[in-house]
């Protein structure tokens, strides 16, 4: 296992396959990010044009790479596919949207039943396959 | 307020709670192709139609030279089980009565469960849905009386799934005939006929009280999506001094995808 990969924060043996396996996508789409970080930087800081190009085209592959990997983790992560259901391509201010989920919780308001999800007075049954 | 209009009810928040706690408990229970099928949603009341990505040629386009096709939708359905509480019931639960008499939600639960079941194992054609059993590209293959039978009729569903190149796990949809057979009876060898199909399967076996004999169907994925609209969620109607009316509701469509995926056990009298 490649160092990041193998830091892991508890001993290997009392970790569950499926906790190293989204492991292994958390510290991937680390890398990726990071990698889209570094290419940010050493564009703004390169004067040669066609190189700029070449960094600028092999940074937006990690962002598909990034892509991918944040899929993954979705798929694997039923809190984390709940929150991105809620968050991602919203319209309007992200902070504002929390304070409206907040607030469905504590069952106010008219819920997110308009564009996307669920009215208030949802029982919350939705699948019941186990995982 | 949303289109639940649950604000307008003469019910307290406590109430509610435990309205809402007695029909999800019974939902839970009679509910079984949310336990089989993948669920999309929920996708929000006011989303009304399934996109189809296929067209109709249109008739006589509205210039010349001009052509016209017509997008094909699958529209959601909306599904009410209304019921009736008695308002002495309600206001009890607010003075510490944990044991209210709210038979009518869970008779309403069991009929929305039953509603839905429906639709996704046999169809629903008047709301443009086709069930699994009438979708099926197989076969049905005859199951009788003799429970011992069972495990060998499953293993041939099996066959018929991966021949046609669905890989599994399986999984199994037990009507209510075949639940009390299987479960009653033991092979000679005193294994009981459950434990076996569940092998065969490598996948769950589910009690389905909308399931006429049993469907044997794949859980790899991507084969039959039921679409929430609204899930299931309970509304207020209208009340008078006796009693308060309500409705459990939801919208949905179901969608066969791979009509290879599923192969129907039918009871052949």
């Amino acid at each position: 296992m490649a160092a990041s990969s193998g830091a892991l924060h508890e001993p290997g043996d009392q970790l569950r396959a499926e906790t190293v396996e989204r492991h292994r996508a958390t510290v991937s789409l680390m890398e990726e990010l990071e990698a889209i970080d570094w290419y940010d930087q050493r564009i703004d800081a390169s004067s040669d044009e066609a190189l700029r190009r070449v960094l600028a085209h092999n940074r937006d592959e990690e962002k598909e790479h990034a892509a991918m990997a944040l899929e993954w983790l979705r798929r694997h992560d039923a809190a984390l596919d709940g929150f991105l259901g809620a968050y991602l391509f919203s319209d309007g201010g992200i902070a504002e949207r929390a304070e409206e989920l907040e607030g469905e919780e504590r069952g106010e308001g008219d819920g997110p039943g308009g564009a996307s999800g669920d009215a208030g007075g949802s029982l919350g049954i939705g699948s019941l396959r186990a995982r | 307020m949303n289109h639940l209009y649950r604000e307008l009810a003469p019910v307290s928040e406590r109430a509610w709670q435990q309205i809402d706690r007695e029909a999800e408990r019974v939902l839970r229970h009679f509910l079984a192709g949310r336990k089989l099928v993948d669920f999309s949603g929920p996708h929000g009341w006011d989303h009304g139609a399934l996109q189809l990505g296929r067209v109709d040629p249109a008739a006589d386009p509205p210039a010349d030279r001009v052509t016209a096709d017509v997008r094909r939708v699958q529209p959601l359905v909306e599904l009410r089980a209304p019921f009736e509480v008695a308002r002495v019931e309600i206001d009890s639960i607010d003075r510490g009565n944990d044991a209210p008499d709210l038979g009518p939600v869970g008779d309403a639960a069991r009929r929305a469960a039953l509603a839905e079941d429906r639709s996704v194992f046999h169809g629903y054609a008047a709301g443009g849905i086709e069930g699994i059993a009438q979708a099926t590209t197989h076969d049905r293959l005859p199951i009788s009386d003799d429970y011992n039978e069972y495990p060998g009729t499953v293993a041939r569903a099996v066959a018929l799934l991966q021949r046609a190149g669905i890989g599994g796990p399986y999984g199994i949809a037990l009507g209510p005939k075949c639940h009390t057979g299987v479960i009653e009876t033991t092979e000679r060898g005193g294994y009981p006929v459950l434990e076996h199909i569940r092998l065969i399967l490598g996948g769950p076996v589910v009690w389905a009280p909308g399931v006429d004999g049993a469907i044997v169907l794949s859980l790899r994925g991507g084969d039959f999506q039921l679409v929430s609209g609204q899930d299931l969620s309970i509304g207020y109607l209208d009340h008078d001094a006796e009693s308060v009316r309500m409705a459990l509701v939801e919208s949905l469509a179901f969608r066969v995808l791979e009509p290879d995926a599923a192969v129907w056990l039918a009871y052949t009298s």
